[in-house]
């Protein structure tokens, strides 16, 4: 009985741990099928964290910090947007300034907040349920951001798949030239694309100092957007692929903790690197098939579109 | 034929400018309701920009457009699509990846259900003899095929008229006259058809009025039915043409260049594996392979030229040496030289100088020392090939991608010819250049043939291959026929076997009949 | 009225030299406008930032202390990325670099003599080297980009730092705080200018300079990476080998970046912490963009951000602003760099709207 509790709690742990990876991850794999490749997740969920936190502490109200962060997030993808689409800048440099600049701004405007407590997102929606089971009350434990992270791969996925502009998207993605000769605005779909992005990494960075730990440090997302990065391309860019792969790196990210309930002496330096070296294992993976990622990667990944 | 109708559509000094060039200068035309007016020009007369600019992708910097007698501005290719002007381009815009009903839902700018989608498709299918179907994946389609998707595309949006880029260049003789009868078709019930190619026998068949650019301007606007091949091309380029000297009887020496069963896998989903390549090319001779795109070209000249290499080292041997296992610079020590199927990208860096690029493929021949380049050495080389081949442009230490296509090509044949190779692969050598430099290349080949070398074409272009080739085989999903004398054979025949009507190529040839 | 962006027909050589200056100017406009946002002078506030580091003779050679690490980590970014590899973790490299150099003098001991500095440095450079094999492997034999590979590492070395120092290479004297043993005076670099940290690891730096310009302007070596990054179907084209040049860039990238961390502890630091860099090897991203991919402009943008870095920490000090601002401006002249670079290739043009006349046929 105890072991199954223990069970549970791994089971509740994984699944906070792997929602902003989810999250964030969603957002670039909207990104991506657009066509548009945007490394600055990390500075994006950065700028999300500490957004959120802000406008929380000032309003009171973790709601009102969701909406700062999502619109915190947007606000960096909209000018890595201009920079990309309307300026054609390589998608690589500009990704990588915006990351660099996000961390460095976040840093510059939480200072005042580093390491003050706040109450963040309620973490149960039941509370009455004390009682019930142990599985129950563990799931009743998950706060919204959470159920959210679960239902989006559903929601993406149906939009990508069968519903017309989706298939806009997707055939934006996979050849500009052609989509804007048959005339739809490749740069307009884009925006929103890349928006979209920005703002669920948004909404994952407040996920991160608001309810996983409800407290601000820079860096606090510590390379978690790289992550949500290589699990697009582990999922070959289809949203159901990615939640199972955030689930498989939320479970690495605690296995620090599982290690020390399991009573192992293992630094905790060591177990820090789980997360990294199996996303690199992961990528390695998913890479060797050359053929199945050609096939499934977005064709026009990457590449400026430019109107004569 | 004067119509008392308005034009259907009508350009008056349409101009168009990328930088210092004029794509479009002062251009007017007028289409008649119902008529098939083909555009004529050679490569780089500034066809392609006009007719992005009547489908609403590029915008005129100065000039007008009327349609139906009324001035119209074309915003962009959905304000086309409304006026009822419909264009099938000539690299087609289809998304691999989907089928022929999601192309086409894509392609209509306007919801329908699909279930209705498809019954229209078979019913235009059926009614203008174009076969498609509707359920299939696009990367499966054959080239023609996928045009025929692209007409059935523009046709449910029951155009008033019809563009066509250059449609005939990817088609076989067979299909290129159903192709005209599907044309002559809507004709009849009233569609135009604006016809964009540079083929004069083609026009000469189909049109019943011609308007001829030349560098950017309308040269000439008549009947091509009234006017011989001759005049017609006098008036693309401008001058009287000059005609391809071969000498008489080329001495045909012993095989430079032997493929023995040569196969290989597909590189990709989208490529075409390679089965039982088997032909000799023998010095001072000029081999032909044509071939409707996408039946294994690429594939071919990747293996012949190193870029990919052979399961057997005795798959392919220069001079009797097995080579299969060799890549691109050993086969180029060997004597083998390349001309790629693209210019820009792959036979020159457009960013770098000329002289520099000849490097790219001289590198083991006296330009580096150490490890080091010998900017002199490199410079002498370029000016040479400058000097042999007549390339015009702002000199060798502009970059590359200053040069024309015409130019730019010229300086890679000059290049690849500077040490005299033994054996020469050619990818459609004359593409999308402008005619004189494609005498000139044709010329060239016809030397290099003549001192000894064995020359390989790949190409699509008929045309190309029966001016300059003295054998013909065909390339057709991944097969290769037996190579014919071109004496001894049709383009109407050729024709037959790029669309795949042939007997399977048996196990071993034994050396053809070529008289010598 | 519109604008179009227009292609031009050939770069427009004057835009390369003014767009990093444009970048700069805008940067500190802004830069400027950011310190009146956080209520300060902004005057004051950029003065200290980017004069008040050039003032005195020991601030210079802090100005090259700095540089010298960017320096180097640049010029072998910069070379992979001409070549189209992206090593985005020097910092790993670096880290490395430091791990296996520190780790050498560490085991020498007090004593060791005139042999202990070049079996440090050699084994920076080959620590680094290493470090950087892991992604060139990664990339040629199972395709994994190295974007990806070469941060990840970048992590997992930093964590490997962390576990040596609070663990096995913990100096017992050092009353519990995760660090290192100093080094011995055998195992520190030679001082270039008395008086000051500057070690002889800044001629290093410069002797890449001139070595990295020939590389790529005179060698064969050098036009395969150039051919590599512009036009890789060419490439194939003439036989040079992908895989090649992947291994070729990234070691050179990785001895770089391990030679400027053992630099980094055998110089100013002398020892092994946690936090050996604040950042050098994702800085030295922004030197090789700021500074063209071209090893003479690296030489400028590696001082100029090292300028910042100085100017940071005179903020910190004087007008107690965190030491986030550099990171903020770095970026900043980044996406302003982005930003102009596309009137290199683009140009501004006013499309006046077309006339709507009524014509008759």
């Amino acid at each position: 009985m105890h072991d199954l509790v223990f069970a549970f709690a791994i089971f509740g742990a994984t699944l906070r741990a792997a929602a902003p990876l989810g999250l964030a991850g969603l957002g670039e794999l909207v990104s991506e099928r657009s066509g548009v490749l945007n490394l600055g997740v990390e500075g994006m969920m950065l700028v999300g964290a500490v957004a959120g936190f802000m406008a929380t502490a000032a309003s009171g109200s973790p709601a009102i910090g969701l909406l700062a962060a999502m619109a915190a997030g947007a606000a960096m993808a909209a000018v890595f947007g201009f920079l990309t689409l309307s300026l054609m800048a390589n998608q690589v440099a500009a990704g990588l300034a915006l990351t660099i600049f996000g961390t460095g701004f976040s840093a510059l405007v939480g200072a005042r907040f580093e390491g003050v407590p706040l109450k963040g997102l309620a973490t149960s929606i039941f509370p009455h349920l004390a009682n019930a089971p142990p599985l129950l009350q563990e799931l009743m434990r998950l706060d919204p951001l959470v159920w959210l992270s679960l239902a989006a791969p559903f929601a993406i996925h149906w939009f990508l798949t069968r519903t017309r502009p989706g298939l806009v998207l997707r055939a934006v993605g996979e050849s500009h030239d052609v989509a804007y000769a048959l005339g739809y605005s490749v740069i307009r779909i884009r925006y929103c694309a890349v928006l979209f992005g920005g703002a669920m990494s948004g909404l994952a960075g407040a996920y991160l100092s608001l309810a996983y730990t409800p407290m601000w440090t820079q860096d606090m997302v510590a390379g978690r957007g790289w992550i949500a990065l290589a699990l697009v391309v582990f999922s070959t860019w289809k949203p159901l692929w990615l939640s199972l792969g955030a689930l498989l790196f939320g479970f690495v990210t605690i296995a620090q903790f599982q290690a020390e309930a399991l009573g192992l002496q293992v630094s905790p330096q060591l177990l820090a690197m789980l997360p990294y070296l199996a996303t690199i294992v992961v990528l390695v993976l998913i890479s060797r098939d050359s053929v199945r990622l050609k096939l499934n990667a977005p064709g026009a990944l990457g590449k400026p579109f430019h109107a004569a | 034929m004067s119509e008392p109708a308005p034009p259907l559509l009508q350009l008056i000094g349409i101009t168009r400018r990328y930088g210092a060039t004029r794509a479009n200068d002062g251009i007017s035309l007028a289409v008649a309701p119902g008529e098939i007016h083909a555009l004529l020009g050679e490569n780089g007369a500034g066809k392609s920009t006009l007719v992005k600019i009547i489908c609403g992708v590029v915008r005129p910097d100065a000039g007008e457009i009327a349609w139906q007698g009324r001035a119209v501005r074309i915003d962009g290719p959905n304000a086309a699509r409304r006026l009822g002007i419909g264009m099938v381009f000539q690299h087609f815009s289809l998304f691999d990846t989907l089928t022929v009903a999601e192309n086409i839902a894509l392609g209509l700018g306007e919801r329908r259900g699909m279930g209705d989608l498809v019954a229209q498709i078979r019913a235009v299918s059926a009614r203008y003899g174009l076969a498609v179907d509707p359920l299939r994946h696009v990367h499966h389609l054959s080239v023609g095929e996928r045009q025929r998707v692209e007409i059935v595309r523009c046709l449910l949006l029951a155009p008033r008229l019809l563009i066509l880029d250059e449609p005939t260049s990817v088609l076989t003789p067979q299909e290129a006259e159903a192709l005209f009868a599907v044309l002559r078709i809507l004709a009849a019930e009233g569609c135009s058809v604006l016809y964009i190619s540079h083929k004069l026998e083609e026009i000469r068949a189909l049109c019943t009025r011609a308007t001829v650019l030349r560098a950017g301007r309308v040269v000439a606007t008549c009947d091509p039915r009234a006017q011989t091949p001759t005049a017609l091309a006098e008036m693309m380029i401008g001058s009287a043409l000059p005609a391809t000297r071969r000498l008489a009887s080329p001495a045909i020496g012993r095989p430079v260049f032997t493929v023995d069963r040569l196969g290989l896998p597909a590189a990709d989903p989208f490529g075409i594996p390679l089965a039982d390549i088997t032909f000799d090319l023998r010095g001072g001779e000029i081999l032909g392979i044509a071939g409707v795109a996408g039946n294994g070209q690429k594939e071919l000249l990747a293996a012949l030229s190193g870029e990919r290499l052979a399961a057997r080292a005795d798959a392919v041997r220069l001079s009797g040496a097995p080579i299969g296992r060799l890549g691109p610079a050993a086969r180029r020590r060997r004597g083998l030289a390349f001309i790629p199927e693209e210019r820009l990208g792959r036979g020159v860096v457009g960013e770098m100088s000329l002289a520099e690029n000849t490097l790219l493929t001289g590198y083991q021949n006296g330009l580096v020392r150490h490890g080091f380049i010998r900017h002199a050495a490199i410079s002498a080389a370029a000016r040479a090939v400058f000097d042999r081949f007549r390339v015009v442009g702002a000199g060798i230490e502009a970059a590359a991608s200053s040069l024309s296509g015409g130019n730019m090509q010229k300086f890679i044949i000059g290049r690849e010819m500077r040490d005299n190779p033994r054996v020469l692969l050619a990818a459609h050598p004359t593409w999308g250049v402008d005619i004189g430099a494609a005498l000139a290349i044709r010329q060239a080949l016809a030397d290099l043939a003549a001192a000894g070398a064995g020359i390989l074409v790949v190409s699509e272009d008929l045309a190309e291959i029966f001016e300059i080739c003295d054998r013909v085989a065909v390339l057709s999903a991944g097969r290769l026929s037996p190579p014919r004398a071109r004496s001894e054979t049709t383009m109407e025949e050729i024709g037959l076997l790029m669309g795949g009507v042939h007997p399977p190529a048996p196990m071993r040839e034994v050396d053809d009949a070529v008289p010598a | 009225m519109r604008f179009r962006l227009e292609a031009r027909p050939a770069p427009a050589k004057p835009m390369l030299y003014l767009s990093p200056l444009l970048a700069v100017a805008a940067s500190v406009v802004c830069a400027g406008l950011l310190f009146a946002a956080l209520g300060r002078d902004p005057v004051q506030a950029l003065s200290i930032l980017f004069i008040a580091p050039l003032s005195s003779v020991y601030s210079l050679t802090e100005l090259a202390l700095k540089a010298t690490p960017l320096l180097l980590c640049a010029i072998g970014i910069a070379i992979g990325c001409r070549a189209n590899v992206w090593n985005i973790g020097a910092e790993g490299q670096f880290t490395i670099g430091a791990i296996c150099g520190g780790g050498v003098g560490l085991a020498f001991g007090p004593g060791g003599g005139m042999w202990v500095l070049p079996a440090m440095l050699t084994a920076g450079i080959a620590g680094g080297a290493a470090w950087a094999a892991i992604p060139a492997f990664l990339r040629t034999r199972f395709n994994a980009h190295e974007i990806l590979t070469t941060l990840m590492l970048s992590y997992v070395a930093i964590n490997l730092l962390g576990y040596l120092v609070h663990g096995p290479w913990r100096d017992p004297q050092g009353f519990n705080f995760p660090q290192s043993k100093q080094f011995a005076d055998a195992a520190l670099l030679p001082l270039l200018v008395p008086g000051t940290r500057l070690t002889i690891a800044f001629l290093f730096a410069l002797a890449t300079v001139p070595l990295a310009a020939v590389l790529l302007g005179r060698t064969l070596a050098g036009f395969r990476i150039r051919v590599a990054g512009l036009a890789p179907g060419a490439a194939r084209y003439a036989g040079f080998s992908a895989n090649g040049t992947v291994w070729f860039t990234l070691l050179l990238s990785g001895a770089l970046a391990g030679l400027a961390g053992v630099c980094e502890v055998a110089g100013p630091i002398g020892q092994l912490t946690p936090t050996i860099s604040p950042g050098y090897g994702f800085a030295a991203i922004i030197v090789a963009f700021l500074g063209r991919l071209n090893p003479l402009g690296i030489l400028f943008a590696s001082l100029l951000m090292a300028l910042l870095y100085l100017g940071g920490e005179g903020l910190q000090m004087t007008l107690q602003l965190p030491l986030a601002v550099p990171g903020v401006v770095q970026g900043m002249l980044l996406f302003f760099l982005l930003g102009a670079d596309v009137f290199i290739h683009y140009r501004l043009r006013i499309v006046p709207a077309a006339r709507k006349v009524l014509r008759d046929a």
